[in-house]
């Protein structure tokens, strides 16, 4: 396809993919690692590794890839490409073994199936993507370069000679004469099908359902020299299509266009993604392509959720908890405080999930989802776990955020977790006070995970949100994180209280 | 090809796994002893036996059927005899031919050769001993069976079966049309009967007909060879498949012919204990169509005659179309084994045997449940009445209109008003809902109940009882009485001199010896202590 070498669904024209560094450091701690890997299972040949680690910089290139990926969730494309794409796999997979086989009949036969799957898949991908309508400018400008490259003269009389040959090959029908260690080949001539015979004589004993035999499979290994010599005897005997065959698979590889094997590539990018979310979406779960505006603008989505908790195995029994996101005017920083296993972590996480989600032109877990372009996601998350480290992973704490504070700019999130949390209560006050001041500063947004009550009222551009517990039983978790004031001692007393161990309890109950 | 000797017009269906209620059937009716007189040791017609006599009722037409067949082989006895045999002795050595792979065509065809061999050794039997005894056959089944094996079974067949297994044996020359697949390799191939067939013993020293394209495998070309023994196998494969499965379905004829049969050979070999027994059967009538509550003349338990070996007691039960029969009165008056009678009669003459008694008229039953008062299990966590409630619930779960429901002491495991109450609650039920009872109780105030309440519309048998108190374990028409005949057990233990040797009597009749620490007071009374005791 001449008409735009450079075509790409992924990226509109003049953006080019940049950037892994961030990637790599925020993967494991928004669990977003597990997440990708799990996306590709079973597309391992496509190497859509990279496009994770790839997010996008700019409103436009976000918006040319979410229209994409709007029109692959149509089921008429969708269902386009996925037959494009298995067509293709047949493709490669015939011309891999073809070339590693070294009898020239082996090759050449093989190389005219490749050829023709290759076909079949544009030929069918440029008829059927126009026709289920795409409006995304990346599907409509590569119809239009389909059209265009089928109806070229290259193409089509390259694969009309490879159909034509095809049906002369399966128009060969010879037979093999087996008398003791000699194998006659001929021409078929029409003899009788004798297992036929043999079924019609026993025809009258017929049960119901009795097995079926399988023999073992033989399989496709190189010809032996029998095989080959026998096959050589086939070829005199029907000259002619062998001949066609010769001079319609040489070459087979330059027939392959390099626009179109991209193409394979990078859609399924978009669809690695969109099918590790439908079983959530069809569990009933929301999500949604975020607006994206520049600027240090609002942070609003409704019921969302962490993507990498919802997504994991053997989680489907659990219900899985929606929360809101909310950050507006002068707010800069949610202040995360609560019970231990409440759900603050996955609250952070799922923050910081939204904002690389955006980037990668996708929907994201939510409704209603509006996010700033965020020209980097930050995560400072506990990381040592031997006590003996404690010195040393305060320091190496601090020395990290010092990092972030250092590069983040208003444009930038910042996802803290429990930071601090191996000093004194107060030490850790105060290191929340300084961080947390930086980062308003800044002008940057984050969220901080925090057993620290104090860090919730420490500015006014920092909200605080509460993990909730059952009003009736305060052991058990709802997972609900909303804006409310921090209160710790109100959830101790209630626990308390269920034990027998308040102090009104205590002081009425015990022996005077 | 088919048997048809169970169903005028099909194969009977697939035997299905012994639930727990076709386990307790088996139990509480002592099947096995019935089962185990039909079998005389051999383990098939066990089988059969046992899976016919579980089977659900077939009806009555066909139950005529099969009294009919079942006729031409009390007639017979030794042509029955000969097919069951000839069948099963071509499975016995089918099953001792070996193969070394289902998946090797060469394999399959080696034994399929073999077992064919045998199989239609067997059939050529059987044809001649049809035509030879056909004649004398009257049933539907065995008439439209010898019609059928003549017109299948013809000379034209067997040559043609020879035919093909000579020509299959000698696996060369072969000839296999295909064409060019997938990597240039054949695609299928189709083995191909060649036009010069006729090429036999002394065309053979002829030079053969060469294609003129020929590969010659060599002598020491050890991958030549094995690939032409593959290629041989490929080639053989629709063929072999073809071969085994004809000899699959005359394995599954034969089996089903084998079972069916033997089903009547088993009947023979019940026929001819019970006769040694001195107590008389009978063909049944079950045509009616209003449920299986019975009028039997003569009626006797099988299983104890063929336990005892000679005449045993028997009584005459006359339900006249009502569908609850309460049998009641002393302990080991005869009441569980009239019970037993009954459910085994039932089920020989659906399953189209014939039943222990002198005349037997009845319907097909939509099913046939038990539930007698289990022994006491130690290990067991759940209370009596709750074991037993939920046997129960199992069971009204199950059964349909026109079920038979047999019950034995059910319910006794509480206090008689509770179990009275729940007794009529459940049999008011059942009877409602066309449903046959026979129920064994002891429950006064739930038997009294009914007789008082609607007694056209049960029968009520009774322990005869003599004037001198000694009992005839049969069983007569009679209103229950307001105590059990434990008492009598009771005060003839109790009244006795204390010592040592007491017995203890349950109310089913068995004896146990005491243990002093299990005793309890002497003024229990039987209704509601559940066992009248000696002691001390």
């Amino acid at each position: 396809m001449s008409v735009h070498p450079a075509f790409s669904v992924l990226w509109p024209p003049g953006v080019v993919p940049s950037g892994h560094e961030e990637a790599d450091a925020i993967f494991p701690d928004l669990n977003l690692g597990v997440l990708f890997e799990a996306a590709l299972v079973g597309r391992e040949r496509y190497d859509l590794r990279p496009f994770f680690s790839e997010p996008l910089a700019s409103v436009e290139a976000i918006v040319y890839r979410q229209e994409v990926a709007r029109d692959l969730e149509g089921p008429g494309v969708r269902e386009a490409i996925d037959r494009f794409a298995a067509a293709m796999a047949d493709a490669h997979a015939e011309r891999e073994r073809a070339e590693q086989r070294t009898y020239r009949y082996q090759r050449l036969v093989g190389a005219l199936a490749a050829l023709l799957h290759y076909g079949d898949a544009v030929e069918a991908l440029a008829r059927a993507l126009p026709a289920a309508g795409p409006r995304s400018a990346g599907l409509r400008a590569l119809g239009v370069d389909l059209a265009a490259y089928v109806a070229g003269p290259e193409f089509r009389s390259r694969l009309d000679t490879a159909r034509a040959v095809d049906g002369e090959l399966s128009g060969v029908a010879y037979a093999l004469r087996i008398d003791g260690t000699r194998i006659g080949v001929e021409p078929f001539a029409g003899e009788a099908d004798y297992s036929v015979e043999v079924e019609r004589t026993f025809a009258r004993f017929r049960q119901h359902g009795t097995k079926e035999y399988r023999f073992r499979s033989h399989g496709f290994d190189e010809f032996n020299h029998v095989e080959e010599e026998i096959f050589d005897h086939v070829v005199t005997l029907f000259p002619a299509p062998f001949a066609h065959l010769e001079t319609v698979a040489a070459g087979v590889a330059d027939f392959f266009d390099p626009v179109v094997l991209r193409f394979e590539r990078e859609v399924q990018f978009l669809l690695s993604y969109l099918d590790l979310i439908a079983p959530l979406r069809a569990a009933g779960l929301g999500f949604a392509y975020p607006e994206v505006t520049p600027g240090p603008s609002e942070i609003s989505v409704g019921a969302t959720f962490d993507l990498a908790l919802a997504g994991s195995a053997g989680r489907h029994d659990a219900p899985v908890v929606a929360n809101e996101v909310r950050l507006s005017g002068p707010e800069r920083v949610l202040v995360v405080t609560g019970p231990n296993q409440g759900g603050k972590t996955t609250f952070a996480r799922s923050v910081g999930q939204l904002c690389y989600l955006a980037r990668l032109g996708v929907p994201v877990p939510g409704e209603e989802a509006r996010l700033p372009l965020c020209d980097r996601v930050f995560t400072l998350f506990d990381r040592a776990e031997r006590p003996e480290e404690l010195q040393g992973k305060l320091e190496e704490e601090l020395h990290r955020a010092r990092e972030i504070l250092r590069r983040a700019t208003p444009a930038s999130v910042i996802v803290l977790n429990e930071s601090f949390s191996s000093t004194s209560l107060s030490d850790a006050v105060f290191l929340g006070r300084k961080v947390l001041g930086a980062i308003i500063e800044r002008g940057a947004r984050a969220v901080y995970v925090t057993f620290a009550d104090e860090l919730a009222t420490v500015d006014p551009a920092a909200v605080s949100v509460v993990a909730q517990v059952r009003p009736d039983d305060p052991t058990v978790r709802t997972f609900r994180v909303i804006r409310a004031a921090a209160d710790g001692r109100a959830f101790a007393t209630a626990i308390a209280a269920k034990y027998g161990l308040s102090y009104a309890q205590l002081a009425a109950g015990l022996p005077s | 090809m088919k048997t048809y000797l169970l169903f005028p017009d099909r194969d009977p269906p697939p035997p299905t796994a012994v639930g727990p209620l076709q386990q307790a059937l088996l139990q509480d009716l002592d099947l096995a002893t019935v089962v185990g007189a039909m079998s005389a040791g051999d383990p098939e017609l066990l089988r059969i036996a046992t899976a016919v006599l579980l089977a659900p009722a077939p009806p009555a037409a066909v139950v005529a059927f099969r009294q009919d067949v079942l006729d031409d082989c009390l007639r017979a006895p030794t042509t029955a005899r000969k097919l069951y045999a000839l069948a099963a002795d071509a499975l016995a050595e089918e099953r001792r031919i070996w193969g070394w792979s289902e998946h090797s065509a060469s394999s399959v065809l080696l034994r399929s050769l073999q077992v064919l061999g045998v199989f239609l050794g067997a059939l050529r039997r059987l044809i001649e001993l049809a035509r030879a005894e056909g004649p004398a056959l009257r049933s539907a089944g065995f008439r439209r069976l010898v019609a059928e094996l003549d017109t299948e079974l013809d000379d034209a067949f067997f040559r043609e079966a020879a035919a093909h297994m000579e020509r299959l044996r000698h696996r060369s020359p072969l000839l296999l049309s295909t064409g060019v697949g997938p990597e240039a390799r054949p695609t299928e191939f189709t083995l191909r009967a060649p036009r010069e067939e006729r090429r036999r013993a002394w065309q053979r020293l002829l030079p053969a007909r060469r294609s003129p394209r020929t590969v010659v495998i060599g002598d020491r070309d050890e991958t030549g060879h094995r690939y032409l023994g593959d290629l041989t196998d490929r080639g053989l494969e629709p063929a072999a498949a073809a071969l085994g499965r004809a000899a699959d379905h005359l394995l599954q004829f034969l089996q089903a012919f084998r079972d069916e049969v033997g089903f009547y050979v088993g009947a023979l070999n019940l026929a001819d204990r019970l006769a040694a027994t001195g107590n008389p059967v009978c063909r049944p009538r079950l045509d009616r169509a209003d449920g299986p509550a019975c009028d039997a003349q003569g009626l006797f338990d099988v299983g104890l005659a063929l336990h005892l070996g000679r005449p045993v007691v028997a009584n005459d039960v006359l339900a006249g179309g009502r569908r609850l029969v309460l049998l009641t009165g002393a302990n080991r008056g005869g009441k569980s084994t009239l019970l037993r009678a009954l459910g085994l009669a039932q089920l020989m003459a659906q399953a189209g045997l014939f039943v222990g008694a002198r005349g037997y008229v009845g319907g097909v039953a939509t099913g046939v449940y038990t539930h007698f008062r289990r022994a006491e299990d130690p290990g067991m966590t759940r209370g009596k009445l709750e074991e037993e409630l939920a046997r129960l619930r199992t069971i009204t779960e199950a059964i349909t209109p026109g079920a038979l429901l047999l019950c034995n002491e059910s319910l006794s495991s509480t206090n008689e008003q509770e179990g009275s109450e729940i007794a009529d609650q459940v049999v008011r039920a059942l009877v409602g809902h066309r449903v046959t009872v026979y129920y064994v109780t002891f429950l006064f105030e739930f038997a009294d109940a009914w007789q008082r309440r609607a007694p056209q519309e049960c029968l009520c048998l009774r322990v005869e009882r003599r004037s001198d108190g000694s009992r005839s374990f049969r069983l007569v028409p009679g209103a229950p009485l307001p105590t059990s005949f434990a008492e009598d057990l009771y005060h003839q233990i109790w009244d006795a001199p204390p010592g040592p040797g007491a017995i203890r009597v349950d109310r089913d009749g068995s004896r146990r010896s005491p243990s002093g620490a299990s005793f309890r007071a002497p003024t229990a009374s039987p209704a509601e202590g559940g066992a009248a005791e000696g002691g001390p």
